[in-house]
């Protein structure tokens, strides 16, 4: 055997028992791991190709199939495991940069799971969802410093264009490109029905999708994808994307495998080039080149649309967000280092930048310390699990979030982790038409739109519970929270006190 | 044990206020009375009263009541009046020694205005000085606590049942027009003489009943425009919230309101246009400050009192008029103690304010 062999992680189990060769696996699996034998009129399959995706799992009719690990090992090695080895065969045989998908999988704290939640008992009643009204209204944008009055002496209530969301959770950016028209269709529809926002990421706004721009929020990335003034004036936000918090400090990589048809049309780019965004934005170098961005991007839409900067999650993002705060721009959104990614080079994603929990407190607590936090709303993604990961989030002092990975998951992603190939078998994260029909429109819509209105429902029962019926009043509301199992330093950082307390 | 500003305790309460519109000059005696009747509101970790009109003679100045725990910090926190203040008089304010007031801090009273020099060299209003000075005596001088500090005011509080803090105080040697008076129920203090209410800040004063859910976030907002949370308290918080909107944003006593017991969102909806807006505009620009959670307050300030519930009135308050007076408390029997033959008697709906000032003519 060669040394570039490698076990299958994954096996396919098949119960011969159970299985009646009907053969939808082999038809439903784009990387050809099943097969029918005329000879023995059996399903065989090959485990190598697998990339655990569960469509076959999901899709047999006799539930006849289930992945397992193969338990396949080198000798044991806490230092060398399995996985760096691996990597250096791989590397060793070709050379290039590791790629992956989705977001860092690997073994660091997952804050959220260390923090705990209050609720009300005897001295405070908590407030039932059912019988009262609870409130999670949100406005995203500048707030006014001072209340200026005409000369009647009435409130004059024009301010800066704000966002206005009915939860206040928005769907993260995520390129046409990257996912398929039917996901973007899908997640279009979802954020006009709850009242939310969808993201356009970097690959542009496709005509069809330009009817959803009161509910779109539309991307400009350092590639300028797909960017011009119809774009920009097309959605209700325009986001400038610093980074990505799956690969903070480098652009977005779309294989030219993708950049077919539409997609091509809707970058403005020509057919099978690979979109590869530059690492910076190349008119800025400097906090007063993004001043000057906001402000362009502001005069092109006339001052009618709040401006988004997106930044990842890394060492000093608390100086970064003071600095945005003061660059005009309207919201500010920070992507944690477990945030998704269509394709990022495997080292970079698993080692470069931060928690967002830890992101997110040190913003909050820097922007009021410098007595800004009322010049700009925080939006936090990556990643945001469910709805106490909301809670736990607004809590520590954000406006919003973002989800995306939970989006998708929603559609049916399996978090197979092969986004690069191109080859989704769930029609997401696929521009082969074959397997974009696979994904409904219509019920990924309703999906979407279902696990909203279940988060809103756990999101009301918790705040009820607090005795909280508006969710202004759990934002930066650190007493509500406390963390479990934290040292001082972490506990210091996050801004809350330990359970027991 | 640690005290207030160390811990944050939740309290349960009692309030009670009277306000004569013509301004006349009840005596102290009357809002003890008022307040005893609620003894069971109250379990003797916390009493309080404030005053207004009750220094007509030095009404032109700032009437500072100073805690101090040690006389090295009454000696410290004289030297920075010294400095910052002439002070016109100064005296212990009298006490009337009872059994079950024990550990009493030094209590000192003072009579300052600002001095015009310093105060031109600041380039601050006169009452942003006054703030200024005495959140530095309160933040920086360990053991001096300045607890009072408005013009022809006075707040008066000690740890113990209000009944009790009354007779110490001596408070039916007082006169005023307006009077509001707390007992405290804290589930769980050391009995810190700083911590009980009326809290006071210029001429206003909160006396208040609740434990409010949006603690943090209404903390760690208003903490970005000058104001400490020492005690860690929500009648502190609550005072610094209208401060903030009122003496520095501008906002009338009802816009307040709309602030911090702010209608449903559904309310607003049904509101006409312009109304609509405005109602928008002040949830939106100031949604931190909305105040979540149980809550009844009383608001002292010049020349007037200010009633408001939690929007959902998840405590009781009740009013009574009679006459040039109004009554205003937890439970009616405080009203009707000492006012058997209360004419108007109703509870204000949660999130309404009822605002009383003294009639136009009236000069205190």
């Amino acid at each position: 055997m060669s040394v570039d062999f490698f076990y299958p992680e994954y096996e396919i189990v098949r119960d011969q028992n159970r299985c009646i060769s009907c053969r939808v696996c082999e038809r439903q699996c784009a990387n050809c791991v099943h097969a029918f034998d005329e000879a023995s009129g059996k399903m065989y399959a090959d485990d190598s190709k697998c990339v655990n995706c569960h469509r076959c799992v999901s899709l047999c009719p006799t539930r006849a199939l289930k992945i397992v690990k193969s338990g396949n090992t080198f000798k044991t090695n806490s230092n060398w495991t399995n996985d760096y080895m691996k990597e250096i065969y791989r590397q060793a045989n070709s050379g290039g940069v590791l790629l992956s998908s989705m977001g860092n999988p690997a073994d660091f704290p997952v804050y959220w799971d260390k923090i705990l939640i209050n609720a009300s008992q005897v001295t405070n009643p908590s407030i039932d969802p059912l019988r009262e009204p609870m409130e999670t209204r949100t406005f995203l944008g500048k707030k006014p410093a001072k209340i200026e009055r005409d000369c009647d002496g009435n409130i004059i209530t024009k301010m800066e264009p704000n966002l206005e969301l009915a939860l206040p959770v928005l769907f993260g950016g995520m390129s046409y490109g990257a996912i398929s028209y039917n996901a973007h269709a899908s997640l279009a529809q979802a954020a006009k029905s709850c009242g939310t926002f969808y993201n356009t990421g970097e690959g542009g706004l496709h005509k069809d999708f330009y009817q959803y721009g009161t509910n779109t929020i539309v991307q400009v990335a350092s590639g300028r994808f797909g960017v011009y003034k119809d774009y920009l004036n097309a959605g209700a936000a325009i986001e400038i994307k610093i980074g990505q918090g799956a690969k903070p400090g480098i652009g977005g990589h779309l294989p030219g495998l993708k950049i077919v048809g539409d997609i091509s049309q809707t970058r403005m780019i020509p057919q099978g080039t690979d979109a590869i965004s530059p690492a910076p934005h190349h008119d800025i170098y400097s906090i007063e080149d993004l001043h000057q961005l906001v402000y362009s991007l502001k005069e092109a839409t006339d001052y009618q649309k709040p401006i988004i900067v997106k930044i990842a999650a890394v060492h000093n993002v608390a100086a970064i967000a003071s600095g945005v705060a003061r660059s005009g721009a309207d919201i500010i959104a920070i992507d944690g280092f477990r945030g998704g990614t269509g394709a990022a080079p495997t080292r970079i994603r698993d080692n470069v930048g931060i928690p967002i929990e830890l992101a997110l407190a040190s913003v909050d607590q820097r922007l009021r310390d410098e007595g800004i936090r009322g010049n700009i709303s925080v939006i936090c993604g990556g990643s945001i699990r469910n709805s106490t990961d909301v809670v736990k989030a607004i809590a520590l002092g954000a406006d919003a979030v973002y989800i995306a990975t939970a989006a998708l998951l929603a559609m049916g992603c399996h978090l197979c982790r092969s986004c690069h190939t191109g080859n989704c078998n769930w029609g997401i994260a696929t521009q082969k038409p074959e397997l974009v029909k696979r994904l409904n429109p219509e019920i990924a819509t309703q999906r979407l739109i279902n696990l909203l209105n279940a988060w809103e429902h756990e999101i009301t029962e918790i705040m009820g519970g607090m005795g909280i019926n508006s969710i202004e009043a759990l934002r930066g509301n650190r007493l509500m929270l406390r963390g479990i199992g934290l040292t001082e330093k972490e506990l210091e950082i996050l801004g809350i006190k330990h359970a027991g307390e | 044990m640690q005290k207030e500003g160390q811990i944050r305790i939740p309290a349960g309460c009692a309030i009670s206020s009277i306000f004569s519109r013509s301004g006349k000059r009840i005596d102290g005696s009357k809002i003890v009375k008022s307040i005893e009747i609620m003894h069971d509101r109250s379990n003797g970790l916390g009493g309080g009263f404030a005053g207004y009109g009750i220094y007509p003679e030095y009404k032109n100045a700032y009437a500072f009541h100073v805690f101090y725990e040690t006389p090295e910090a009454k000696n410290a926190c004289e030297d920075f009046l010294d400095h910052h203040f002439d002070i016109i008089n100064l005296s212990k304010i009298p006490i009337r020694k009872n059994p079950r007031i024990t550990n009493e801090p030094l209590i000192w009273r003072y009579f300052v205005n600002p001095f015009p020099t310093k105060l031109a060299d600041s380039q601050l209003d006169e009452q942003e000085y006054v703030f200024r000075s005495v959140v530095r005596v309160n933040d920086q001088m360990p053991g001096a606590y300045i607890f009072s500090c408005g013009k022809n005011m006075g707040v008066f509080k000690a740890c113990g049942y209000p009944e009790d803090v009354g007779d110490f105080y001596r408070l039916e040697e007082y006169e005023g027009y307006s009077w509001t008076a707390h007992g405290r129920y804290p589930t769980n203090t050391p009995g810190w003489w700083g911590g009980a209410h009326p809290f006071g800040l210029l001429d206003k004063t909160i006396v208040h009943n609740g434990e409010i859910s949006s603690y943090d976030a209404n903390r760690r907002f208003i903490e970005m425009y000058g104001y400490r949370c020492n005690l860690l308290t929500d009648t502190e918080v609550i005072t610094y919230i209208v401060d903030y909107l009122v003496r520095k944003q501008g906002l009338t006593l009802t816009e307040m309101a709309n602030v911090i017991a702010a209608p449903f969102w559904s309310t607003i909806s049904r509101k006409p246009q312009a109304e609509k807006e405005r109602l928008t505009f002040l949830r939106n620009a100031f949604s931190s400050l909305l105040i979540t959670g149980p809550f009844s307050i009383l608001l002292g300030f010049e020349g007037g009192l200010l009633a408001l519930n939690d929007r959902l009135k998840l405590r009781s308050m009740v009013v009574g008029e009679k006459d040039d007076m109004v009554y205003i408390a937890s439970e009616e029997s405080a009203i009707r103690v000492v006012e058997p033959y209360v004419e108007k008697v109703w509870s204000p709906r949660g999130g309404e304010p009822v605002i009383v000032t003294l009639d136009k003519s009236v000069n205190v």
